[in-house]
């Protein structure tokens, strides 16, 4: 797994598209509006998933503040929305702005009261953003944990600025959009959060394509070199300063859409989206659905989110529990994630996993080799 | 003059809560190379062990010792979080040892599932389980070797084992009937009251200073001379420092790395907990205490440079000194006529959450420069 791609069987792909494509149809026919919003909600975030799969399945950088990028994508779409809603508050501004004395669009909110450019800007921000973080770390050579850390400092960097901010972005509160209009119609309603479905599970779909494409022919090959081994890529003649920068923008963007596809269903973008806990959530639905494989990600951010919010309606104190132990199972015992262990370990072997059954060994495999590399 | 001080320290207080709190993360991560991040929840369980101790002596019995129950509880926060790091260690860290990010999420769900923990489960039956863990990962180690020999191993962790179980759940008992707050499952915060001889204040050079504040401070001092002293004069602390240089090498002189990895794990965790008293004397005790500086302590450990105590040190005072200037404006009244835009700027930044704001910026800012810190440790790998 550590040199190659996870290379899925052909059955496999298609059962899964003619599930997905199967349940994006029948699901706003089958499903009651409160679960089809908490779907569509769901699939959104399986876009920030599948980000986080290509920084850290096929790069190998754990990025822990996705958060920041997902909320940036949120902010930007509630503004324009709560902009182009505005009309009949004073000063044809948004009300929050009333309760603390802001008379004036603070300047640089006023490009956001063109569609057009809330439609970019909701990939394009979090993506320069991301851009500058990753450049900034990545051309001093910080990488792993140091890496980790710094993005979670970041992440709280943005909090803090996000929270105590009242007169730009209404701090704490955040920005609601439930109550905006959106081409004259409610965006919190009913119709409008079933059109949102449909757009953030074709949006998902273009997403994992988008992502395939990057993945794939050699640039993809350069990040799994950077991933498995970074000094031979740069001995090897390429900058991986370059190729990381620009993957984690990616990133970056691909948070940004669904963090603003996310606010829109959800009716609310506020700082709670750059908590830490949240970010290291969007780590595991990959671990847990396999990283390195795309699909793992997807299904990963759809089933576990749906597995939370079942396990919290009927226990909510138990999911932590379970979803701590998620973390310390999949990292022990399935690092591949579900995914992973069906295509390459595979169920057979579930006995040698406890102990009971080993595997003959008749010589040591590269893997083990590797891992002793790193230790030194 | 004053208002320096004043400021100084402040600072210096700021600057202990961190260097206490991101001691023990030195150590483990610094020595070991392991990101804990339940590191926040083991000073959450020195927090809470505080809160049972300090109950707990509310006892009639233990009545007349009341005052003294902040120096004991010290001891059993050390320990109670020693233990539990003890037992991370032997199940889930050490099957994960030279991949860090791995451990870092498996950290992450245990400190997920430990603050669950004190949220649903009775206090009373927490402390009965704590005790019953070091009874049985202790119990067996303590036996002379003869004994050991003559009996089958086995059963004879097992035996130890279902001894635990028995007094743990009789301490837990004895625990819930006697202490009432301790019997309910709650997840509100508690908190923890001061002795009278730790109210008030101290005056020094015509400044007052809270007298819990510099119980913080002496907890730091004395946390950190021990620990140095434990790394550069005991047998134990030369090891640590020779698997910390060269693994292989110091294994295959004869070193036991298994039990120098348990005791660098201990001794760190436990230190959570020793930062854990501190934090509770600070505001109150609820199961996301730790949660609140983890950040901060990794920021001190990356800034001081890894390894190194000196650097973790400077960087937890350097960071408390600059948070207190920043956070209160200090440079305002400083220099009171200063030009307009730069006052506005400092005014921006003058409160708690954006002086976090602006010291997580310039450490960003210093990594730019120095990418592993203060002190960087030497070497020539490519890697490291």
């Amino acid at each position: 797994m550590s040199l190659s791609k996870i290379k899925f069987d052909k059955k496999i792909v298609l059962s899964f598209w003619i599930i997905l494509i199967a349940l994006i149809i029948a699901a706003p026919t089958l499903l009651p509006v409160f679960r089809l919003n908490l779907l569509g909600r769901y699939l959104s975030l399986s876009i920030v998933a599948l980000g986080v799969d290509l920084i850290w399945g096929y790069t190998g950088l754990l990025s822990l503040g996705q958060g920041i990028f997902f909320a940036l994508g949120g902010y930007c779409a509630a503004m324009y929305l709560q902009i182009t809603s505005s009309s009949e508050f004073p000063n044809n501004i948004p009300e929050f702005f009333a309760l603390y004395g802001v008379e004036k669009l603070p300047f640089f909110w006023e490009p956001f009261r063109s569609p057009v450019f809330t439609f970019f800007s909701i990939w394009i921000i979090p993506a320069l953003v991301a851009g500058l973080i990753g450049f900034l770390v990545f051309r001093n050579r910080i990488k792993g944990v140091y890496f980790s850390i710094l993005t979670q400092a970041s992440l709280l960097v943005f909090f803090n600025f996000f929270n105590g901010q009242q007169k730009l972005i209404n701090g704490t509160n955040g920005l609601k959009t439930d109550v905006t209009q959106l081409f004259g119609q409610m965006v919190g309603s009913e119709s409008m959060q079933r059109i949102f479905f449909w757009i953030t599970a074709i949006l998902v779909i273009i997403a994992w394509f988008f992502a395939k494409w990057v993945v794939k022919g050699r640039f993809g090959n350069i990040l799994i070199g950077i991933r498995d081994d970074e000094p031979r890529v740069r001995f090897t003649g390429y900058n991986p300063v370059i190729f990381k920068t620009i993957i984690f923008s990616i990133a970056g963007g691909l948070a940004g859409i669904s963090g603003a596809l996310y606010t829109v269903q959800s009716g609310i973008v506020s700082p709670q989206f750059m908590t830490v806990p949240f970010s290291i959530e969007m780590v595991i639905w990959v671990a847990v659905g396999g990283r390195g494989t795309l699909l793992g990600a997807i299904l990963g951010a759809v089933f576990i989110n749906y597995a939370k919010s079942l396990v919290s309606e009927a226990l909510p104190a138990s999911w932590m529990f379970i979803q701590g132990g998620l973390f310390i199972l999949v990292v022990t015992a399935l690092p591949e994630g579900v995914l992973g262990w069906i295509q390459g370990d595979s169920p057979r072997n579930l006995l040698q996993r406890f102990g009971l059954k080993r595997k003959i060994e008749t010589y040591p495999s590269l893997e083990v080799n590797n891992k002793e590399v790193e230790n030194e | 003059m004053e208002l320096l001080l004043d400021s100084l320290f402040n600072g210096v207080a700021i600057g202990s809560v961190l260097l206490v709190a991101a001691l023990g993360l030195a150590i483990v991560f610094g020595l070991m190379g392991v990101i804990n991040l339940a590191h926040g929840e083991l000073m959450m369980l020195g927090a809470y062990t505080t809160y049972v101790t300090q109950l707990i002596f509310k006892l009639p019995i233990l009545k007349p010792f009341y005052n003294s129950y902040i120096i004991v509880s010290i001891f059993l926060a050390f320990i109670v979080s020693g233990v539990v790091g003890i037992l991370l260690e032997k199940t889930i860290i050490r099957k994960l040892y030279g991949s860090p990010l791995e451990t870092l999420l498996a950290t992450w769900g245990v400190s997920l599932i430990l603050q669950q923990f004190v949220r649903s489960v009775p206090l009373a039956y927490g402390t009965g389980l704590v005790i019953s863990l070091l009874i049985g990962l202790f119990l067996p180690t303590t036996f002379p070797s003869k004994i050991k020999e003559s009996i089958n191993l086995k059963y004879f962790k097992f035996s130890s084992w279902i001894f635990a179980a028995l007094t743990g759940v009789l301490t837990g008992n004895v625990i819930s009937s006697s202490v009432s707050k301790l019997s309910r499952a709650s997840a509100r915060n508690v908190d923890v009251t001061a002795p009278s001889w730790m109210r008030g204040q101290v005056e020094i050079i015509g400044t007052a200073f809270p007298k819990t504040r510099l119980m913080i401070i002496v907890i730091t001092l004395i946390s950190v001379i021990a620990i140095t002293l434990f790394l550069n004069q005991s047998a134990w602390g030369m090891r640590i420092r020779a698997v910390t240089q060269n693994r292989q090498m110091s294994d295959c002189l004869g070193i036991s790395t298994e039990k120098v990895d348990i005791i660098t794990f201990g001794i760190g965790s436990g230190l959570a907990g020793v930062a854990g008293v501190a934090v509770s004397l600070l505001g109150s005790v609820g199961p996301n205490v730790g949660g609140n500086y983890i950040v901060g302590c990794f920021m001190v450990v990356v800034l001081g440079g890894v390894g190194n105590l000196l650097g973790t040190v400077l960087a937890s005072f350097g960071i408390g000194i600059m948070t207190d200037l920043i956070g209160a404006g200090r440079l305002l009244s400083i220099w009171p006529d200063m030009p307009l835009p730069l006052s506005n700027t400092i005014n921006f930044f003058a409160t708690t959450s954006m002086a976090r704001v602006m010291i997580f910026a310039l450490i960003v800012i210093f990594l730019q420069f120095k990418p592993t810190g203060l002190f960087p440790q030497k070497g020539r790998m490519v890697e490291n």
